[in-house]
């Protein structure tokens, strides 16, 4: 069954075609990989689904539903988050605070409650903060909880995106690079949360890598794009023989 | 109708002040992001310098203005060294309040120094008018719009033909790369202060013969500056100028032509219905960040 | 040290994050109860001004230091609420009723004033609200059937329900404390829950903000609007503090004033807003002191070091000269602006904490723990 569908779809920046007609979807359960040389139009689309960008023409479809005009604040609520290919995450504030952050599209409380801080606020403010524990407990995130992300070391902040965008239940996670700036070690945890996040929270996986051997570990299927356009989309060993692709990595 | 282009007339020379104030703003706001609140009294001071060449030690009216602009550079080099090189990178906000502060501080110094009085000085153009026809145009006003004229000229010589002036244009575009590529960024970002408050100085000079010279003259018309230079979009120098020649003239016709009172809120007007409108100014680029 | 062991979510929660703030903010409370029956008038006229400043303090704190909105027209806010009140009162109507008006009617303009602020960052926004202070001081003084004009508006003895509480009362003083109270204690309450994250995510990541489900505009908004509604509420304290208002009073100087509140003080704080209020408006006396004392210190310092009589009053008569010039006051308003900023940019609050924590940390203090991070790419240009 398909979960999220993109249907030829463009986006245009004056007269550069960043993203061109292109289609694909993701099924329930599957971990999605899109592949690309850089500037090939990978991050372009994440922005097109989480609405930062209006496409020039084309549809997104979520569950069955067009997104295509949806204000991107209400996209994480539908069930879409993502994490950011260069981390944006709330630097002067501690990682509790980002991951609570994380909860904001489920908040019920209004705001005259909010400043009275009436019981139904703290009831609920608990509520959010036993599921940003269990956040936390499945990233191993226990020793950053008060310090400010300021502080935090690179492969850390990597982690805390991702760990942001469970907090929100998302149905869909958008992973922009997520292993780009890691090391050996770091990169190999990602792709056990990244399979674990799958198996155990049951949440579907859309990706952007750059790392082959992460891709082929961990995707189920592959969509290879250059100058905005699709190459070639199969199995990670299918696309990788695809002659275009290599044709695009080699440069020839 | 004669009314009218007397009218358009000072309001283009008033103009020309605001938009070389915020020439200067541009020039600073473009290389370092910096905002200058402090221009108009940069303006103000040169106004005093001048006061001080002309009035007070006799020089003549040209060597006078030349020496106001040079004391006037070496001043902007010495602000930027000391209060905003070491705070370049912050925050733009600390940026902008500190800036604030040295206007707060310049001008309760000027009022100090050379006192509370309105100040007056003779130039060439102080007396003299030009008849066309029925229409009568003072030499003061004239000498500041031909005098704009041509320093934008000279600006814009400097900026596209120069080596120093290609080195400006690259920090501005992107002060890191422009320092990776071996430009000196820091004598960059001095000498630019420099232009800028000599420009300043400019303002300050001609516009002496026109208003008084008065410790807060650099405050009233800074603050009418800054919508010149958001009009125009902040990081364009011609639309500064532009800016500068839009304020100028609503402010006069509506001293002219509307009710008491909104001569000094009709800029303002104009501006909020601009920034909700055209949040990037006239000429201004609109950029997004990159995510 | 202390160390806290977390036990509960509630721990975290809570605003007293364990027994020693109990004691601390104690004491600090009974203190200021108690100080209208210990102090003169004189100081406690001046504890009212540190209240309305720190209740300014506190909203700017929510805007600018939460939000990362800025503003320099919080002087026109302050003008709306006071105005409010010398008006509603005028005709009739008794305080418990346009106190909120006058809060709601100013959160209401700033809600106005936020709107443009939503497609504005950075210096766009700084300037749109100086002229939005401008416009309000022109129709302060113009709109004379209101305003009375230039010629100002006298504001009666507030009257609380049949009670009348004078300006310099002990009663005036405990409802202004009261209000700054119950001003902290809101934002308190906000910054720990949803909107008050959403604010700090605005103000550190609008895009983020954004892909996290925070509706932009509304929290831009209701930021502008919570800011603006607690600063009118000063302003009816103003109001009848000052027993006479016009436009002149709230100009751009003023902005600036509450501005350096939070600098002074530090805006991530509530902490900060309360000692930047106590530093600006304790400055004023502390200079006039000086003023008079400096001179004849210094000329007594000289003589004793040997400096001939004639030339001591000399010193003595060019220093108080200086001293009462028309615009020091201005100058050294402008190098502490500029003082802070440089070396001290998390202000008062911040220099405490760095203090606090050398101790606690003693001989493993270091510097760069509280090391501002620069950036040389143009971030704010491309937002
Ligand atoms: N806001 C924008 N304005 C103009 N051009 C843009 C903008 N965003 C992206 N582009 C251009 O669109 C093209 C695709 O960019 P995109 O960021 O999607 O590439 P990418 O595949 O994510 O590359 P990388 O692997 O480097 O992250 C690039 O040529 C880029 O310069
Ligand atoms: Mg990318």
């Amino acid at each position: 069954m398909n979960l999220f569908t993109v249907d030829g779809i463009s986006l245009q920046f004056g007269g550069l075609k960043a993203v061109d007609n292109v289609s694909f979807s993701v099924s329930k359960g599957e971990i999605f990989t899109i592949i690309g040389p850089n500037g090939a139009g990978k991050t372009s689309i994440f922005n097109l689904i989480s609405r930062l960008y209006d496409p020039t023409s084309g549809k997104l479809f979520f569950e069955g539903r067009d997104i295509t005009e949806v204000p991107p604040h209400q996209v994480a609520r539908l069930g879409i988050a993502r994490t950011f290919q260069n981390i944006e995450l709330f630097e002067n504030a501690t990682m509790l605070a980002n991951l609570l952050v994380g909860r904001h599209c489920h908040a019920t409380t209004q705001m005259w409650q909010e400043m009275l801080f009436l019981p139904s606020v703290r009831r609920a403010e608990k509520d959010h903060r036993r599921k940003v524990e269990e956040v936390i407990e499945f990233l191993d995130l226990q020793a950053y909880r008060d310090k400010l992300i300021a502080g935090l070391p690179y492969g850390v902040r990597k982690v805390i995106e991702v760990a942001r965008a469970l907090c929100s239940e998302p149905k869909l996670i958008l992973l922009d690079e997520p292993s780009s700036g890691l090391n050996v070690e770091e990169t190999d945890d990602m792709s056990f949360w990244i399979r674990d996040i799958r198996s155990e929270l049951g949440i579907t996986v859309l990706m952007v890598e750059h790392d082959m051997t992460l891709v082929n570990r961990v995707s189920d299927r592959v969509l290879a794009l250059n100058y905005g356009k699709v190459l070639a989309s199969g199995t990670p060993s299918e696309v990788q023989a695809h002659p275009d692709v290599i044709a695009a990595y080699l440069g020839a | 109708m004669l009314d009218f282009i007397q009218q358009l007339v000072s309001g283009i020379a008033l103009g020309c002040v605001y938009g070389l104030i915020a020439l200067g703003f541009v020039l600073i706001y473009k290389a370092t992001e910096v905002v200058n609140f402090a221009q108009g009294d940069l303006m103000m001071l040169g106004g005093f310098f001048v006061f001080t060449f002309i009035g007070l030690m006799g020089l003549d009216y040209w060597l006078g203005f030349l020496f106001a602009v040079c004391g006037m550079a070496v001043f902007g080099m010495a602000t930027e060294r000391i209060l905003v090189r070491p705070i370049l990178g912050y925050p733009q906000f600390s940026i902008v309040m500190a800036t604030i502060g040295l206007g707060y501080f310049l001008r309760s110094i000027a009022g100090m120094i050379w006192g509370t009085d309105d100040l007056r000085i003779e130039t060439p153009f102080s007396a003299g008018v030009l008849k066309v026809g029925d229409l009568v145009l003072a030499h003061d006003k004239l000498s500041v719009i031909v005098a704009t004229v041509i320093l934008c000229v000279v600006l814009y010589a400097f900026f596209n033909y120069t080596r120093m002036g290609t080195a400006m244009r690259a920090t501005s575009e992107n002060m890191l790369a422009a320092y990776y590529m071996g430009i000196p960024v820091k004598r960059v970002v001095s000498l630019i202060w420099a232009i800028s408050a000599a420009v300043a100085a400019c303002a300050g000079v001609l516009l002496a013969p026109i208003t008084f010279i008065h410790s807060n003259v650099g405050l009233v018309l800074g603050l009418k500056a800054f919508p010149a230079a958001v009009l125009g979009g902040f990081g364009s120098i011609p639309g500064a100028l532009v800016g500068g020649l839009i304020i100028g003239v609503i402010e006069s016709l509506a001293g002219f032509y509307l009710p008491q009172g909104w001569k000094d809120i009709a800029p303002y007007i104009v501006l909020l219905v601009m920034l909700v409108v055209r949040p990037h100014g006239l000429f201004g680029p609109s950029m997004r960040k990159k995510v | 040290m202390r160390f806290v062991f977390k036990t509960d979510y509630d721990q975290d929660i809570r605003i007293l994050k364990h027994s020693g703030y109990w004691w601390s903010y104690g004491v600090l409370l009974a203190v200021l109860v108690a100080a209208p029956f210990l102090l003169g008038s004189y100081l406690q006229s001046q504890l009212v001004f540190v209240f309305i400043y720190a209740i300014v303090g506190v909203a700017l704190m929510i805007l600018t230091g939460f939000t990362g909105q800025a503003s320099l027209g919080h002087a026109a806010f302050l003008a709306i609420g006071a105005y409010t009140a010398g008006f509603l009162q005028s005709h009739g109507v008794p305080f418990i009723v346009y106190f909120p008006t006058a809060a709601v009617l100013t959160g209401v303009v700033g809600a106005l004033v936020g709107f443009p602020a939503l497609r504005l960052t950075g210096i766009y926004l700084v300037i749109a609200t100086i002229a939005f202070a401008f416009i309000v001081e022109e129709v302060l003084a113009r709109w004379e059937s209101v305003t009375h004009g230039n010629e100002g508006m006298r504001v009666r003895t507030l009257d609380l329900v049949g009670v009348p509480v004078p300006r310099d009362s002990a009663s005036f003083y405990f409802l202004c404390l009261l209000v700054l109270v119950g001003t902290v204690l809101l934002a308190l309450n906000l910054l720990r829950s949803p909107t008050g994250r959403a604010f700090v995510a605005i103000r550190d990541s609008e895009t983020a903000g954004k892909s996290m489900g925070i509706d932009l505009a509304a929290y831009k908004v209701k930021s502008f609007a919570i800011s603006a509604a607690i600063t009118g509420m000063a302003g009816v304290l103003f109001a009848h503090k000052m027993t006479f208002i016009s436009p002149e009073m709230f100009t751009l100087l003023l902005s600036i004033e509450f501005i350096m509140v939070i600098i002074i003080g530090g805006a991530f704080g509530v902490h900060g807003a309360i000692l930047g209020a106590i530093f600006m408006v304790m400055i004023d006396p502390f200079l006039t002191a000086l003023k008079d004392d400096v001179p004849v210190l210094a000329a007594s310092v000289a003589s004793s070091f040997g400096m001939a009589q004639d030339a001591a009053t000399l010193l003595q008569d060019k220093l108080s000269k200086i001293g009462s010039a028309a615009g020091l006051k201005g100058a050294i308003y402008g190098l502490i602006i500029m003082m802070f900023i440089l070396f001290e940019p998390y202000g008062l609050y911040g220099r405490w904490l760095k203090v606090k924590l050398f101790f606690q940390l003693f001989p493993l203090y270091k510097r760069a723990t509280f090391k501002r991070q620069k950036t040389y790419v143009k971030s704010e240009r491309n937002r």
